[in-house]
């Protein structure tokens, strides 16, 4: 039967004695009276309670003990107890047995919740490789099963299809797509000697590569297996209770008795009242207030930040981010859009736009793409083109109104002259790293525009607020030095390494956790690895399944301000776990001696009941505390958009 | 008279629990046994693993079976760190392991809540 199962039973079963204690007071009785008690909590222990039983059975025998031993030994020595209660005609405590039960399931069922999020990221990376690759065999194009390919095989890749392998073109041209392994939103011109990447899409042209690396060797497969090993080296932080857990349930068992033996032995009392004495021991013990102390408190500050856009996915999150000291950027999509905008245009702006936007309208690059949109948001009415003609290596030309036109690279200023000031424009474009692209009509050139991936609108304001808490922050970058330092000093970034390879940016991430705790925000499928090796892994909601996956926390409304929301409830969170959980120390170390009776000289007794209400309450004030999460003001330094 | 009983019956039990959970107890150990070149072993997962010891042979392909029997969430997962591997334990269900021989050395293996621990050796 499943937990959640298991919980309804004990929940809807102690309903009924939740009434009994609550109105008992104003006279009402439950009908039956303590006889159907002991059939509710016997169907509750047979039921729900029966696998702590018998899971601390088990452990027992090979001399552990766990959280089910305790729940076990306080359930099953408050179920017993009252029968025997009930035969000599005292007090019975079912209830507490009953609610005990409830009250660890319900505890279970949060956890539960929460470790069924566990990841199946590798998967997905998996699947993202091609199935089959077009081989030449013996003169022959076949298609071939991707583990028939061997290294030396020269493969055929048609347009659109993926690159099985890593490898080198040996004949044709085109551009790939590589976003899903580098997370550059820009497709990549490859021509023969360049370097192709297995799983990554062609997009335009047809080409043939020899097969380098194949199986555990491609990039691809280097990433899984970094992605593997960075989540499951996650050291969990339960090392601690489970010392505590180890120590703690032995100790409070011989503590119980002990109690039993002093009170019966020493100080003459009858054995009713010091087995009272021990069960009281055992029943304030139960460690529920501990065990509800952390998922609560969880469940309640990762439902408010999921309102908030915010999705944190477990508590070991929570405790790292609150010793951040550095935060890491990626750049691509995480602090720029991640789509080449057109920010310049030198020439008159109407004519050098329409023209570029008629040559440009049948081409599928990322930079028509951006004319394309700027022609489209100014209302421009763009001519068709006609006798479209590729200028080998530097842009296309076509007729447009009758007349030649062109747009391309700056290799075009072989065929074409361009006077001093517009040459002296260019350059300066260039130094703020943007792409320029000519444009040409009736056999000269009329402008340029430039395109650039420019930083998010809100990217400054985020930066600035995780400064003004104190934090470092860093950009990582495969860009050079010149385009990333020009976009640090942008949005306020106060280092920058630039040049960084794919595989490289968990290393650097790595370097950086030298000197003290790193938070990583990024989107791509190679930020992946980076995203696991940081001790916060801060995903944005549009990047990449993987990247999702892999980030502790992930952004869903993509806004960098986020990341200092997501830090200051975080922050909030974990220290209202640690609140709770010193509440419910508390509670367990005071309550054990009074339950023993060190202070019965002073007239301070627990009976087993009032342990059972004691104990009962303390789990209630550690879950009110929890729910008042809601309600905490949290402080961060972004203008508050709607929660 | 009863009351002495009582106390030694108590005292007892008290050393029994001290011995029974803080003392030192031989774990269950079990060397693989190689057929067709693969070495198997059969954990079983109940209250802890048995074996907790698992000895393979260096080089030789191995497959470590578990089968959880325990109904605790505890023990729903299976980790070994040094191999990236997290797997989940469905209750009663036999869940065939991997397990890279090719370098010698200890490594431990633990329950996804890590309360649970187990040590493969590779010799």
């Amino acid at each position: 039967m499943s937990i959640t199962a298991r919980f309804w039973v004990s929940l809807v079963l102690s309903l009924p004695m939740l009434a009994e204690m609550i109105f008992h007071p104003f006279g009402w009785m439950l009908p039956g009276g303590e006889w159907t008690m002991l059939a509710l909590t016997t169907v509750i222990m047979a039921v729900s309670a029966g696998p702590f039983l018998q899971s601390a059975w088990s452990s027992f025998k090979k001399h552990h003990s766990n959280m089910d031993t305790l729940v076990a030994i306080g359930t099953a020595t408050a179920y017993f107890y009252s029968i025997y209660a009930m035969i000599t005609h005292q007090a019975v405590f079912f209830e507490s047995a009953a609610f005990v039960t409830t009250f660890v399931l319900l505890g279970q069922v949060f956890e539960e919740r929460m470790r069924n999020n566990a990841s199946s990221a590798v998967e997905k990376l998996v699947n993202l490789q091609a199935k089959e690759a077009e081989v030449l065999r013996d003169g022959q194009l076949v298609k071939v099963p991707l583990d028939e390919v061997v290294v030396g095989d020269l493969i055929r890749v048609k347009p659109g299809e993926k690159i099985a392998v890593d490898g080198i073109i040996t004949d044709g041209q085109s551009s790939v797509d590589e976003s899903m392994v580098t997370g550059e939103s820009m497709p990549v011109e490859k021509k023969s000697g360049d370097r192709v990447i297995g799983s990554t899409i062609n997009s335009n042209g047809t080409f043939t590569f020899r097969a380098e690396k194949i199986g555990r060797d491609t990039m691809l497969s280097q990433i899984v297996e970094l992605v593997k090993k960075a989540q499951t080296s996650h050291a969990p932080i339960q090392k601690l209770t489970d010392k505590v857990s180890d120590i703690f349930v032995p100790v409070v068992l011989i503590i119980a008795i002990l109690t039993f033996l002093v009170w019966y032995v020493f100080l003459g009392a009858s054995v009713a009242n010091a087995l009272i004495f021990a069960v009281s021991v055992v029943v304030i013990a139960c460690p529920c207030a501990l065990g509800l102390a952390t998922p609560t408190a969880l469940m309640v500050g990762t439902g408010r930040s999921a309102k908030m856009g915010i999705l944190i996915k477990n508590g070991e999150v929570l405790e790292a981010v609150n010793d951040v000291t550095t935060v890491v950027f990626d750049k691509t999509g995480t602090i720029t859009m991640g789509k080449p905008e057109v920010t310049d245009v030198v020439g008159n702006h109407q004519q050098v736009l329409t023209v570029a936007a008629s040559l440009e309208s049948a081409s599928e690059h990322p930079l028509a793409a951006a004319i394309l949109v700027k022609a489209t948001s100014d209302q421009l009415t763009v001519p068709a083109a006609s006798d479209f003609k590729a200028i080998e290596g530097k842009g296309v030309q076509a007729t447009v109104d009758g007349k030649q036109a062109f747009v391309g690279n700056d290799k075009l200023l072989i065929d074409y002259e361009i006077d001093a000031s517009l040459k002296q424009q260019v350059q300066q474009l260039q130094d703020e790293a943007k792409t320029v692209v000519f444009v040409g009509f009736d056999h000269q050139v009329i402008g340029v525009i430039a395109i650039q991936d420019a930083p998010k609108p809100t990217s400054k304001e985020a930066i600035a607020a995780l400064k003004s808490r104190g934090l470092k922050t860093v950009m990582l970058t495969g860009d050079n030095q010149r385009v990333a330092r020009a976009i640090a000093d942008q949005v306020g970034i106060d280092d920058v390494i630039a040049d960084v390879l794919p595989g490289d940016k968990a290393d650097h991430v790595k370097a950086l956790q030298a000197d003290g705790k790193v938070a990583f925000v990024g989107d791509g499928i190679n930020d992946a690895p980076a995203l696991t090796v940081a001790d916060v892994g801060i995903a944005m909601g549009s990047g990449t399944d993987i990247a999702i996956e892999s980030g502790g926390i992930v952004l869903v409304k993509n806004d960098l301000r986020d990341v200092d929301r997501a830090l200051a409830l975080s922050k909030k969170t974990f220290n209202r776990i640690k609140l709770n959980l010193f509440w419910a120390f508390v509670y367990n170390v005071l309550g054990i001696p009074v339950a023993a009776g060190v202070f019965f000289a002073i007239g301070l007794t627990l009976s087993p009941e009032l342990a059972g209400l004691a104990m009962a309450f303390s789990s209630l004030s550690v879950v009110t505390s929890s729910v008042l999460l809601n309600k905490a003001k949290i402080s961060t330094n972004v203008s508050s958009t709607t929660a | 008279m009863i009351k002495l009983i009582v106390l030694i019956a108590g005292l007892a039990i008290i050393g029994f629990i001290g011995w029974w959970f803080f003392g030192k107890h031989e774990v269950a150990a079990q060397t693989a046994e190689v057929t067709d070149n693969v070495q198997e072993v059969d954990v079983d997962v109940n209250g802890g693993y048995s074996p907790e010891q698992v000895v393979l042979k260096q080089g030789v392909p191995a497959v470590l079976n578990f089968t959880r029997h325990d109904p605790s969430s505890c023990l729903d997962r299976v980790v070994f760190p040094d191999f990236g591997i997290n797997r989940a334990l469905p209750k009663g269900q036999l869940e065939a392991i991997k397990i890279d021989t090719s370098k010698a050395g200890e490594y431990q293996w633990a329950c996804g809540m890590d309360m649970f621990h187990g040590k493969l050796i590779i010799k």
